[in-house]
């Protein structure tokens, strides 16, 4: 079991490091970073000066090296754009994000896997039906057009609830609907598929036949072997909802991470940039790292491998 | 025409696609866009960028302002809605289509080398796929076309770069498991060469699963390519992207929401179509379906 945690951590911080070397390089995708901050009509001693204020000058490895480690002391850089620490900046937008995603996932959670179980229970009935009707209809809306007809719906013809900005609670509602309308089908369609693989096997059969109630089959036996697969999931929908909020982040005006990394993108903010793909491959790597261990916990199965 | 294609090439196929409705639907509806793609230059009523500013946000055919020479109405510079639409279909196809050649060939090659090969090799690109899948896909993608200048070829290139995990993780299992089946034995035995068995063995024997793979990750390029133009960084204006004539039709949302209602329809449409047709071909062509 240690050794199991030992070498996905050390995996895990591989990926941590090679995350960090790419959105530090993402920098230079453009070739010269100064020049993009001066803009292309800038002036080239203007671009020089920028050159060497910001350190851009020195060996590459250097500079990255610079901006790791102040990365782990909690420094990710200054905004050029309002020249405040970028940690500053993100700290004051990273509340409204990891609202909305937490909020989003537990939904589309308590939504999914009940459907997913009513759905196993009886293949091909209505529920089933049902459930699938929603995870193909799920997966080809785009999020953000239904954000935007939700807004045109629910916001302008009804008026029920605000069409942007996150003032008051209100404001989450059709964000979050649309969020864990997107999260559900993939979490629904495993639920399901885990369901009717541990409904087969033979201790179910057994615990049927010794005429334990059916409730108590699906809580006490079937679930827990049904759920492994959905808490690797979880974890990958969870990241993925935290950083695709971006889109929808921009269509309900919410003052999250996402917008805020859209906005600092059009105004060539970089730093700001970097840092919070940083911060949003960590989360997504420290999750996936989490769920795999807790899988490890609930399954001795999976401790032996590698 | 397609009858006798399919025929020739795997009747088995064919056969049980017609007793798939979800495949025969989704074949077809996808069949009519892509025609619609194809032929865009011959049934787009006007030129889908020539600007009337004195037609400006007509209404399509079921308001009675409209007028019949734009049957889908015109947008906010006057350009008929019903040509954009169309020639839309040809920018999510086609950026589909070449992320796709991209991503595929990319991902198909590290999958089949990690899978065939097992061992360090697979132990790296292995580390590749887990790093690639940490990263914020729409964050990344938005701020490399950013950064390279957003035109059609960035866009599809950055994509393609991007999107070659699914490829990756599915062929490397495939070739894990074909590895040592006996006809590849009985061929590494009389000598083929390491490039015969992985090209011209293997992979034609993963056929079906790519084609599945294929699919899911059409769906997925054209949805974030709507995402990304929507965004204002994908396609550039005046081409006509589903995407971004949702994110041109937001100011006139009010008034005229049949702007983005009727791309946002059009893409849903595209969607469904090509997930359909993918889930069919999933049941047809794979093992039993969990």
């Amino acid at each position: 079991m240690l050794s199991f945690i030992s070498k996905r951590l050390l995996v895990a911080l591989l990926v941590c490091l090679t995350v960090s070397a790419l959105s530090f390089g993402l920098m230079f995708v453009s070739g010269d970073p100064a020049i993009a901050i001066a803009g292309s009509g800038g002036r080239a001693e203007d671009a020089e000066a920028i050159r060497v204020a910001y350190g851009f000058d020195r060996p590459l490895v250097v500079q990255y090296l610079d901006w790791i480690g102040s990365a782990l002391t909690g420094n990710l850089g200054q905004s050029i754009y309002f020249n405040v620490p970028v940690t500053e900046i993100i700290g004051n937008r990273a509340g409204v994000t990891l609202t909305l995603g937490f909020i989003s996932f537990l939904v589309a959670l308590v939504i999914a896997v009940p459907l997913g179980v009513a759905a196993a229970l009886r293949p091909n009935g209505w529920i089933d039906r049902l459930a699938l009707v929603i995870a193909v209809s799920g997966q080809a809306i785009p999020s953000f057009w239904l954000g935007l007809m939700a807004i045109v719906v629910f916001g302008v013809w009804y008026g029920w609830v605000p069409i942007s900005g996150a003032d008051t609670w209100q404001g989450y509602i059709l964000p979050v609907i649309v969020l864990s309308y997107y999260a559900i089908p993939e979490l629904m369609r495993i639920t399901r598929s885990g369901m009717i693989d541990v409904l087969a096997t033979d201790y179910v059969r057994a615990a049927k036949a010794k005429g334990l109630p059916m409730h108590l089959v699906i809580s006490r036996h079937a679930l827990r072997n049904a759920v492994l697969p959905l808490v690797s999931l979880s974890a990958v929908q969870l990241g993925q909802l935290l950083s695709g909020s971006i889109v929808i982040e921009s269509v309900f005006a919410l003052n999250g991470l996402g917008r805020l990394a859209w906005e600092s993108l059009l105004r060539s903010d970089l730093p700001v940039v970097q840092a919070i793909i940083l911060i949003l491959s960590l989360l997504y790597v420290v999750l996936t790292t989490l769920a795999d261990i807790l899988n490890a916990v609930l399954d001795p199965r999976l401790r032996g491998g590698s | 025409m397609s009858d006798v294609n399919i025929e020739t090439v795997r009747p088995s196929v064919w056969r049980k696609m017609r007793g798939n409705t979800g495949a025969l639907i989704g074949g077809t509806l996808l069949a009519v866009i892509i025609l619609i793609a194809l032929l865009a230059p011959l049934i787009a009523p006007h030129d889908p960028i020539a600007q009337d500013l004195t037609r400006r946000l007509l209404p399509p055919f079921w308001h009675d302002r409209s007028v019949p020479e734009h049957l889908l109405g015109t947008d906010h510079l006057g350009r008929d809605y019903l040509s954009r639409m169309i020639y839309g279909a040809r920018v999510s196809l086609g950026v589909g289509l070449g992320v796709i050649l991209v991503s595929g060939t990319i991902g198909i090659t590290l999958g089949l080398i990690a899978g065939y090969f097992g061992g360090w090799i697979d132990l790296v690109i292995s580390f590749a796929i887990t790093t690639r899948l940490s990263l914020p896909i729409v964050l990344v993608a938005l701020a490399a076309v950013a950064l390279g200048g957003a035109s059609l070829t960035t866009l599809i290139t950055v994509l393609g770069l991007l999107l070659w995990d699914r490829f990756a993780v599915v062929t490397r299992a495939a070739a894990q498991s074909l590895r040592h089946q006996e006809f590849i034995e009985g061929l590494r035995a009389i000598g083929a060469s390491r490039t015969r068995i992985l090209f011209l063995e293997i992979l034609p024997n993963m056929r079906a699963t790519i084609l599945v793979v294929v699919s899911l990750e059409v769906a997925n390029v054209i949805l974030l390519e709507a995402a990304l133009s929507f965004l204002g960084l994908g396609v550039r204006p005046p081409t006509p992207s589903w995407g971004l004539m949702i994110s041109e039709g937001r100011d006139n949302i009010l008034f005229d929401p049949w702007l983005i209602a009727l791309p946002g329809s059009a893409l849903c449409l595209l969607v469904l179509a090509v997930n359909l047709f993918g889930d069919g071909m999933r049941d047809i062509t794979g093992p039993a379906r969990k």
